[in-house]
């Protein structure tokens, strides 16, 4: 509960963020403020001050000031307000987090659907497709697919969808996609198991279509499978995009992400260290109360679950023998 | 045993198959990208594009130019750098390897110890108050980003406390060979294995924990009880030594993925020239035969250690067969 309390409130300030920026801090997070003053303790400072010689304009942005509506958290390299983009930072990482999880497991619950409802040819077809997938190292296909749709100057054209390069569905549907296998194979094994069930037979004897089959009495049984993991998938995601972004192919400028944040502060890290820290902080936070978060949705659609977060980036899948029922062990899980 | 080897094989070379053409298509196929651009530097003549597009063969159909790589990767082992002009590539990834094997090998000691010491803490000590505070800083570890986990231990050794005893021994970032200097190796490479060790400690610990109390309800551990044995006997030869057997499947498979360059965010924030560090250098160059490289470098530990650990579970657990 106190994790469910905490992701809404980071959720809540990230929403705030303009009013922030507009009505308290009356700043623009996008814009540079090299030359810009401000006030502290009611004397009139410039925001990039001279000395610190760490940047090669001989200039240091002003550090953390403790005055909520002046710098609270200082400037970037730019002389932008950190707070201010910290909370901007927060709605795009938690748009991209929410969208692509949103994303993979839509994508991967039909897919799963109709490869375990159908069986058979589609079924192995389909099921191996995803083990491709999977049995590519995540973080590169990740690396691979951004480096090349951001560095085309055209973006990603597919007939009449056309997504600019510096946009954020770019991220968030290809964080979406690598992750599609993770979901599909859990969800896959329910609808094997629904499939079988005598109340599909009776839909199928009451001359069901495949589709009201699939989608009004296989779909409604499967569906918490992908629940549970939707919390958990958020966290995952967040965590890959802030990761993407920290290595400049995620979040492009003049957007900001928690981890474009990051990677902007890594020239002021001796500095000026909390331009890094608070966004490292936020991505902390947000992932911890979603891994919670998504123990407690376990917990209370799947009684049988363990209390074990897995991570698919870094913890894959487990081998191939411990899927199979094989007696003992297949109930062991 | 002799089909499943042979099965599991097949679909190794399938695997890396296709994933060499998936890369290939990524960087070819998709439009706006122009290798040949990139080689040429800034604001190319037309003469020059072509002649570069001929140099490399960048002028053949996809196909061909997909069965030259793989020749000049596989076979003739010549595959020459874009970025770098001469440069081999699979020396190249030879080169770099001892410090990704170096880095991952000290990470997983750690993360191996200390996660069995957490796990089996927590398990003992399950309704009592450490319990849920050895799980909460688990999750704390699995939630840091593990860059940012590497910038803050940087600014801590590095900056902040570096003049205090604490941190006064850690030498600048950077790789040291092991063969040219053992204890600056040791020195320099404490902080990355720490910190790369941290979020696999998390995962890791949660994992046997949860191994732990659903085995300790099994019939043999009751029996084992029953046969008057101690509880730190029945703990560690019964109920941890089945517990262990997920642990080492992801053990087997987490290994495997770091070796093939996985750690790739913790060395580039080190500074530690591994094969991640080199797959991120290809990247930001757009260097596709250092990419392809060291893509089928880190698929082919990720495919080994899938094959291995199916062959190890069975080992471990006698209650599968491999068929």
């Amino acid at each position: 509960m106190a994790s469910l309390i905490l992701f809404l409130l980071i959720v809540a300030v990230s929403l705030l963020a303009p009013v922030y920026a507009n009505d308290i801090a009356h700043v623009d997070p996008f814009v540079n403020n090299l030359n810009g003053t401000t006030v502290i303790g009611g004397k009139v400072v410039s925001v990039m001050q001279q000395g610190g010689g760490t940047l090669g304009l001989g200039e240091t942005p002003i550090g953390p000031t403790g005055d909520f509506s002046h710098y609270f958290l200082g400037a970037d390299n730019l002389g932008r307000d950190v707070l201010a983009r910290l909370l901007y930072g927060g709605r795009t990482s938690l748009q991209i987090g929410f969208g692509s999880a949103l994303v993979c497991c839509a994508v991967a619950t039909i897919v799963a659907l109709i490869a375990g409802f159908f069986g058979g040819v589609t079924d192995a077809i389909l099921s191996r497709l995803m083990d491709l997938i999977w049995a590519f190292p995540v973080y590169l296909l990740a690396i691979c697919i951004s480096t090349v749709l951001l560095t085309s100057a055209n973006g990603l054209q597919v007939g009449p969808l056309h997504l600019v390069a510096g946009s954020l569905w770019l991220p968030t549907l290809i964080i979406g996609f690598i992750y599609v296998p993770y979901v599909y194979r859990p969800v896959r094994g329910q609808v094997l198991s629904v499939a079988r069930r005598e109340y599909i037979e009776a839909a199928i004897a009451q001359g069901a279509s495949n589709f009201r089959l699939i989608f009004s009495d296989v779909l409604p049984n499967v569906i918490s499978v992908a629940i549970v993991m939707f919390p958990l998938m958020i966290a995952t995601n967040i965590l890959t995009e802030s990761a993407l972004s920290f290595l400049s192919i995620g979040v492009q400028p003049p957007q900001a992400s928690w981890g474009t944040i990051i990677s902007d502060g890594q020239q002021l890290l001796y500095t000026r260290p909390w331009v890094s820290i608070a966004p490292g902080i936020m991505i902390a936070l947000t992932v911890l109360s979603l891994n919670v978060l998504g123990d407690g949705v376990r917990d209370a659609l799947d009684p049988r679950a363990k209390h074990t977060v897995v991570r698919p980036r870094r913890a894959r899948r487990l081998p191939a023998l411990l899927r199979r029922p094989t007696g003992k062990a297949a109930t062991g899980r | 045993m002799t089909e499943f080897v042979v099965r599991r094989l097949l679909w190794t070379v399938l695997v890396l198959f296709v994933i060499t053409v998936l890369v290939f298509l990524i960087f070819f196929a998709i439009p706006g990208i122009d290798p040949a651009r990139a080689l040429a530097g800034r604001n190319p003549t037309p003469q020059i594009l072509d002649q570069i597009r001929a140099q490399f063969g960048l002028n053949k159909p996809l196909p061909v130019q997909y069965l030259l790589m793989m020749k000049n990767l596989f076979i003739t082992r010549s595959l020459v750098s874009y970025s770098d002009q001469g440069q081999l590539v699979v020396p190249e990834i030879g080169a770099a390897a001892p410090a990704t094997l170096s880095l991952v090998l000290g990470a997983a000691v750690i993360w191996v110890v200390v996660a069995i010491a957490m796990g089996m803490a927590a398990a003992v000590s399950r309704g009592t108050f450490l319990d849920p505070l050895l799980m909460v800083l688990a999750l704390i570890g699995i939630s840091m980003p593990v860059y940012w986990l590497s910038e803050v231990a940087n600014l801590v050794s590095q900056s902040a406390l570096h003049k205090s005893f604490l941190f006064s021994w850690v030498p600048p970032l950077g790789y040291t060979p092991l063969t040219q200097n053992p204890g600056r190796w040791f020195e320099g490479l404490i902080i990355p294995w720490i910190t790369l060790a941290v979020l696999y400690i998390g995962l890791y610990a949660r994992v046997l924990r949860a191994a732990l109390l659903e085995t300790a309800s099994e019939d043999f551990v009751r029996t084992a009880r029953a046969k008057g044995l101690t509880e730190t006997r029945v703990l560690v030869r019964h109920t941890l030594r089945t517990s262990l057997i997920t642990f080492v499947s992801l053990f087997g498979l987490d290994f495997g993925v770091l070796v093939g360059g996985g750690a790739l965010l913790t060395e580039v924030v080190f500074g530690i020239h591994g094969v991640g560090y080199l797959t991120y250098q290809s990247l930001a160059n757009l260097d596709l035969p250092t990419i392809m490289a060291t893509v089928v470098y880190g698929a082919f530990f990720i495919v080994l250690a899938n094959v291995l650990v199916d062959i190890l579970y069975a080992r471990l657990d006698p209650r599968v067969r491999l068929s």
